[in-house]
């Protein structure tokens, strides 16, 4: 039962797009067996981070590997919790958890002019995990317009920013910019910030 | 112990063993002590086995504690809840801070000798990050992690010896108990029943830290209990260990408190879900289960009976009776014997506002339920005490001087949920009311409005209630008393750290702190002088019904974070 926890720092923060060789540990594979088993470094692509041009597939098995178009989102509807996929590859990169991210639409004249521009038609998506100390954020209050972790209550602002609007996270949400391509949410750039917990 | 200390490791020693000089050489912690734990020292969690919270040092007393006075404090670096005691073996002091952190003090002076860290997955989520202290067990110190590993440090150099995973981190498995150290063995359990975790006790060699046993808290197929668990629920069943388990070295019998089944919703899992909401009496040869009693069947209302209960011989209508007592969520006060083979009920009465059992059975201590007041899937209901219930986390007390316990108490207040259905998928939350329900789940009449938090002493020879003190919020303060007819406690929202009267509950001192204190107390003697300490650092649920409380009430309340150890002595 002894363990080397050198394995739970597979996942250790990577500059996103560096594809070093890493150790794979088994939280990292089983990801992966959904997606491409037989790429010799799948490892990386699964735990790699959110880039350009990668479309986003549900985390639960209900869509499959579908990438999400506009119209699986409709205004008034529970967020998806969606993993990033690389085109390329078909491999879904869910094999680190900071990769999760909570998509959802809102009324576009609600969203602030920065952010109109990482939306799509209302439709926002920002890491689902808190910056405070990094439980899931899976709830979306419309009458509050907040994102609210169950963990110790903090309240994030997805129309402005992902901005800190209560409880105890040091800093906001990080963003996932999206495009549209024949209806289809792509990402447009990198995470605005970490993704995770902040340290201290 | 082999003390081969390489010369590399002997340089780097240099100068904490010169900072040292004064302290004499470490005692190693033998279970002679453990079971007779000199009254200078606080060895363990509640300071002895039958977990009293009890020091008989009474040098600080009602005569002169109103002269107690800072000795030294210690700024942790960390936010979040400080809850773990200050441990002293012959003055070597240890306490714990969230984020798997263990700090060494010279205790007399504050000293700091050596901190440790363990490092955190980067992915880890912290639903409660705290730590409720350390063991010591030879020349060994003992550290359960949220991140589900028992590590090993050397007393003396707070090297790691080893570590071993205990369970998956991954699906939600994290520990925030003190480890409980008893004949060769390290013992932990697991928290994680909002993820869907299938709860234990387990043992590791004190030596080695090779697994020795485990036993799960929700009974499988073909185990005592199973069949109260309908399907394969109970793979998902709960039943989290939050706290270190009191322990009898006569009958060689731990207890330990068990969680509320999960899912919240008892729809979900009919049946009496077996252990969850129980004590469990353990053998610590083999695990094997030896009696339990279920405080409450078929949970729905998040009440985890997750303190071990007190062993106390208390005479009881002129019989001696080797008891179990335990303040429950459930709010019920429960007093049980204990054999070498089983668990008998004996009395049970609410020490709190509660509105949901109808009827307590004489005979077996099982309650019946006011079906209105019994949550379900697609069901709004109201109920009292709240969520956390009459006491949560935080010991109660026995002075063995005046034959009180002593609880912390929350009254008045109700919680109202609404069940909904819910999905597992590992290491996520699986709980079944959703997030803006629990946010704002806190009922409030006048009653609560005038006051929450209390802190109970109560004969239990008589059943009687003889004091308590009322706070016009909630209390999470774990209680000390002491042989200086003093009982110290925190855990309100004004940051204050009080000492009472233990006969009759008069307020004798006070003293506000940097934070709020959820930390619990321990005393110990250096030199001929005694010393309180208490971790200051509010967090984790005491914020969280602090964030219920401001979505409820016209003002909000700022409780400002940041751990601060500190040591309290008189005035020369
Ligand atoms: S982890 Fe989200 S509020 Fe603490």
């Amino acid at each position: 039962m002894k363990t080397d926890s050198s394995c739970c720092n597979c996942s250790k923060p990577k500059d996103p797009g560096r594809r070093s060789a890493l150790k794979i540990c088994t939280g990292a594979l089983l990801g992966l067996a959904a997606a491409s088993a037989h790429r010799t470094h799948a490892g990386e692509i699964s735990d790699a981070r959110p880039e350009i041009g990668d479309f986003l597939v549900r985390t639960d098995a209900e869509g499959g590997t579908q990438p999400l178009t506009i119209s699986d989102l409709a205004v008034g509807d529970k967020p998806i919790l969606a993993f990033p996929l690389e085109p390329a590859s078909g491999a879904i990169k869910s094999g680190s958890r900071l990769n999760k991210v909570i998509v959802f639409r809102v009324q576009p004249e609600e969203i602030d002019e920065d952010m109109r521009r990482n939306s799509v038609e209302g439709i926002v998506a920002y890491s689902a995990v808190c910056t405070h100390q990094g439980c899931d954020i899976t709830n979306y209050v419309p009458k509050d317009n907040a994102l609210i972790c169950f963990c110790h209550f903090s309240q994030f602002k997805p129309t402005h920013g992902g901005e800190v609007i209560g409880g105890p996270a040091p800093r906001r949400l990080p963003v996932l910019p999206l495009k549209a391509e024949n209806g289809r949410l792509v990402v447009a750039g990198k995470f605005s910030s970490k993704p995770g917990a902040t340290a201290g | 112990m082999k003390n081969k200390i390489r010369p590399l490791v002997a340089a780097l020693a240099l100068t904490p063993l010169l900072a040292t000089a004064a302290l004499p050489q470490y005692a190693p912690v033998t279970d002679i002590r453990l079971a007779n734990p000199e009254p200078q020292n606080w060895l363990s969690y509640r300071g002895n086995y039958a977990s009293w919270g009890y020091s008989s040092l009474k040098q600080i007393n009602t005569q002169n504690v109103a002269k107690l006075k800072l000795a030294w404090a210690y700024s942790t670096g960390m936010t979040e809840g400080h809850q773990s005691p200050p441990i002293v073996n012959n003055g070597y002091m240890y306490i714990t801070t969230p984020n798997n952190q263990v700090i060494a003090f010279e205790a007399a002076t504050g000293k700091e000798l050596w901190r440790y860290k363990k490092t955190i997955p980067e992915e880890l989520q912290q639903l409660h990050p705290t730590n409720r202290g350390v063991a010591l067990y030879g020349n060994k110190l003992y550290l359960a992690t949220t991140d589900a590993t028992l590590v090993a440090l050397d007393a003396v150099t707070g090297k790691e010896l080893w570590k071993t995973a205990v369970a998956d981190w991954k699906k939600g498995y994290y520990m925030t108990l003190a480890p409980l150290a008893a004949k060769g063995k390290i013992m932990v359990g697991s928290s994680g029943g909002e993820y869907g975790i299938r709860g234990f006790v387990a043992a590791f060699d004190a030596e080695t830290g090779k697994e020795a046993w485990r036993t799960h808290t929700v009974a499988g197929p073909g185990e005592p209990g199973g069949d109260t668990w309908p399907a394969d629920t109970y793979k998902r069943g709960g039943g989290s260990v939050w706290i270190t388990g009191s322990y009898d070295p006569d009958t060689n019998l731990a207890y330990w408190g068990v969680g509320n089944a999960g899912p919240w919703m008892p729809d979900t899992r009919a049946g009496d879900n077996l252990y969850a909401n129980s004590t469990i009496a353990l053998d610590v040869d083999t695990g094997k289960l030896k009696g339990y009693h279920q405080y409450h069947w078929n949970d729905g209302w998040d009440w985890d009976e997750v303190s071990a209960p007190l062993l106390i011989d208390v005479e009881r209508n002129g019989k001696k009776i080797k008891s179990l007592v335990h303040a429950g969520r459930n709010g019920y006060l429960w007093l049980l014997e204990r054999t070498n083979s089983k668990i008998n009920f004996v009395d049970a009465w609410p020490y709190v506002t509660q509105n949901v059992f109808k009827s307590i059975d004489p005979k077996t201590g099982r309650p019946t339920y006011d079906p209105a007041r019994t949550p379900g899937t697609g069901k709004t209901v109201n109920f009292c005490p709240s969520l956390w219930g009459g006491k949560d986390w935080p010991p109660e007390a026995y002075n063995p001087g005046t034959g009180l316990l002593y609880i912390p108490a929350n009254n008045n207040l109700c919680s109202e949920l609404t069940g909904e259905p819910a999905k597992y998928n590992a290491g996520e939350l699986y709980i079944g009311v959703s997030i803006d329900n629990i946010l704002t789940n806190v009922r409030m009449d006048d009653k609560a409005r005038k006051h929450v938090g209390e802190v109970q002493a109560w004969d239990i020879k008589t059943g009687k209630k003889v004091w308590t003190h009322t706070y016009p919020e909630m209390n999470w303060g774990p209680l000390l008393t002491t042989g200086g007819n003093l009982v110290f406690g925190g855990g309100t929202n004004d940051r204050k750290f009080r000492a009472f009267d233990a006969t009759n509950g008069k307020l004798l001192w006070e003293f506000p702190t940097n934070s709020g204190v959820t930390g619990v107390p321990s005393t110990f003697e250096i030199d001929g002088e005694q010393f309180v300490a208490v971790q200051s650092g509010w967090g984790v649920d005491a914020q969280r019904m602090q964030g219920a409380f401001d979505a409820v009430l016209p003002h909000k309340t700022v409780v400002p974070q940041g751990g601060v150890l500190m040591v309290f002595k008189l005035e020369q």
